[in-house]
């Protein structure tokens, strides 16, 4: 399988991106708006210039600045799926795939289930139709590599779930090293076995979805696993556990070292709820008044002062959890990670 | 409470009255053209031999020069639309500038650069060429006066393509020459044709410049507004003859126009059409 490999940086506005990746399978990269993820692609497929760098797949060179390099977006084996897929407005659907490439149009219209829409213009056609297209199209010129721009972002939820199990199956059936950039961490994890988190333009960290759970190197990262992040400082030790202040006061033990200003990482799933003052082993409580009460799926998330508690959905009945009532929330101290805050 | 509603019929009426006096004001010359002579007349004097040589004139140097306006203006344009670079504005200035100009002044401009004593005379003399008072001199001064407008109106036209297509159609492999054929040109097809529209009617009505730099010869550089120039002090009814053709030109092309806009109602490019100056 072939690698596409991304060593580069772009200046950009108000910041210089920065990246070095190596793309086997499918990598994912999730962060905020205006971190530059888009930028990432538009630099690889060649539409922007990097002021230093390398790019290649495998033995081709795209670009290299020290070699002098740079091969014009048309010259590149690589299949861009834009973010409003960019599908050509006056051309019908078999002409936009044709476009890429006329040898498999017939194989990846029926592939995609696009066949009955051949001669539809792409007004006339729902997001995830107009998605299927846009891969067909990009794949149709037989890309090396595959680059998909927040590929479920303009979708409603309602296509979403159903489109992101086809996505994943496609991913896993082309076999081509693939660069994905969402702001939904859900969706890198869902897509991609390797994620990494760019903000402002810098890699923070990059590894398996579970590796960015248990242990985020960096409060941006945790923010976006879905983790609470509770800022303290901490206070010394106490049998081998570092004791954090919370800015609001309560006492926090933590597994983890860590020493200063520091973030304490837990995630919703591991805090449970309770009426009653709880006697267990968890070492770390907080109690307060819930601010909101959200379904989500099966599962409920109950906002307690600055921490956020996913329970079932039959617990929470159970508890009669309410806007306004107290409640106890409470982890373990190994449920905990601790991230320096700068 | 009374004092509001009179207030308010009073504003009602005057509103009224100005549009009405506005109207009546447009109108009526075009009226009075058709009118002041009979059809049937009308069609005999077209047959003049001063109407049809202007005629044949005019068709021939504005097909000349909206060909040429075509081919030169709408790369220009695309580059003006599509490069950011340090004068850039100062440049598309420029290029608009001929669309203020008093015609006269167009006309001594043309005459200044392109004369047998202007700055480029005496390579002009040298090539053994001598342009002005020419049919070429019409073609020129046609030109320089309706191109802007076609230019202008490509500019935003371009500006109007959504970058993502282009930069997707480069992606899928295309380079720049099939992308501006196969995506740019399809999709500003519409605004560049109501562009030449505009550049077409403003050539057609062209006086100023064309009489200073390619004088009024029957047959040669005399085209149809030249020709009711001429024609209004000997025989004004040849001259209404004429006027009554092209306020048909004019009508047809300005029907033609609206269609054409009328076609693409998402489009952000609304030109107002400007009445061809003489």
């Amino acid at each position: 399988m072939a690698t596409l490999s991304a060593d580069f940086s772009l200046p950009r506005r108000s910041f210089e991106l920065r990246l070095g990746l190596e793309v086997e399978r499918t990598v994912a990269l999730v962060g905020p708006s205006g971190a530059g993820k888009s930028s990432v692609l538009r630099a690889i497929a060649g539409l922007l210039q990097p002021s230093a760098g390398r790019v290649a797949l495998d033995g081709e060179t795209w670009f290299d600045a020290d070699g002098g390099v740079d091969l014009p977006p048309d010259e590149r084996r690589v299949g861009l799926v834009f973010q409003d897929y960019a599908l050509f407005p006056h051309l019908s659907v078999r002409a936009n795939v044709a476009y890429g490439g006329k040898e498999r149009v017939d194989e990846l219209l029926e592939r995609f289930r696009i066949s009955h829409l051949a001669g539809a213009r792409p007004g006339e056609l729902s997001g995830g139709e107009r998605q299927r297209v846009a891969l067909a199209r990009a794949l149709a010129r037989n890309p090396g590599a595959l680059l998909l721009d927040e590929p479920l972002a303009a979708l409603d939820a309602h296509t979403k779930s159903g489109v992101r199990a086809e996505l994943q199956e496609l991913l896993s059936d082309l076999e081509l090293p693939t660069l994905i950039v969402t702001h939904d961490y859900e969706d890198a994890v869902a897509l991609a076995g390797t994620v990494g988190v760019l903000v402002d333009g810098e890699l923070r960290q990059i590894g398996a979805p579970e590796e960015l759970i248990s242990s985020p190197l960096d409060p941006f990262v945790a923010s976006f696993t879905g983790a609470n992040l509770l800022h303290g400082r901490t206070v010394g030790e106490e049998n081998g556990l570092t004791r954090v202040q919370l800015e609001s006061g309560e006492l926090l033990y933590s597994t983890d070292p860590g020493s200063g200003e520091v973030g304490v990482v837990v995630y919703p799933w591991d805090v449970s709820v309770g009426r009653a003052y709880p006697d267990d082993s968890a070492l770390n409580l907080v109690s307060g008044e819930v601010v909101s009460v959200v379904q989500v799926g099966n599962r409920v998330r109950v906002r307690i002062g600055p921490l956020t508690a996913e329970v079932t959905g039959a617990s929470a009945e159970r508890l009669g959890l309410a806007r306004g009532g107290t409640v106890f929330a409470s982890f373990k101290a190994t449920g905990t990670r601790l991230v320096p805050l700068s | 409470m009374a004092g509001r509603r009179v207030r308010r019929a009073l504003l009602g009426a005057v509103f009224l009255g100005a549009a009405a006096v506005a109207l009546v004001f447009l109108v009526l010359p075009v009226v009075a053209i058709f009118s002041r002579v009979p059809p049937a007349r009308l069609v005999h004097l077209l047959s003049t031999p001063i109407v049809t040589d202007a005629l044949v004139v005019s068709l021939k140097t504005t097909a000349i020069a909206q060909a040429l306006i075509l081919l030169f203006g709408t790369p220009l344009a695309y580059l003006l639309a599509s490069r950011r670079f340090a004068g850039r504005t100062l440049l598309v200035t420029l290029v608009e500038l001929p669309l203020v100009l008093p015609p006269a002044v167009a006309g001594l401009g043309l005459l200044a650069a392109f004369g047998r004593f202007g700055l480029l005379g005496s390579t002009d003399r040298a090539l053994g060429i001598d342009v002005s008072f020419t049919q070429t001199a019409v073609v020129m001064a046609v030109a320089f006066v309706s191109s802007p407008l076609y230019i202008r109106t490509a500019i935003a036209a371009f500006e109007g393509v959504d970058q993502d297509l282009v930069a997707a159609s480069r992606t899928l492999g295309a380079g720049s020459t099939r992308t501006f054929f196969r995506v740019v040109l399809p999709l500003t097809r519409n605004g560049l044709a109501a562009g030449e529209a505009l550049a077409f009617a403003r050539g057609l009505g062209e006086f100023g410049a064309t009489i200073m730099f390619a004088g009024s010869l029957q047959g040669v550089t005399q085209t149809l507004p030249l020709a009711i120039y001429a024609a209004f002090s000997l025989d004004f009814d040849v001259a209404l003859a004429m006027g009554a053709l092209l306020v048909v030109v004019s009508a047809v092309l300005l029907v033609t126009l609206r269609l054409i806009l009328s076609w693409q109602p998402s489009r952000r490019i609304s030109p107002s059409l400007v009445a061809p100056s003489s």
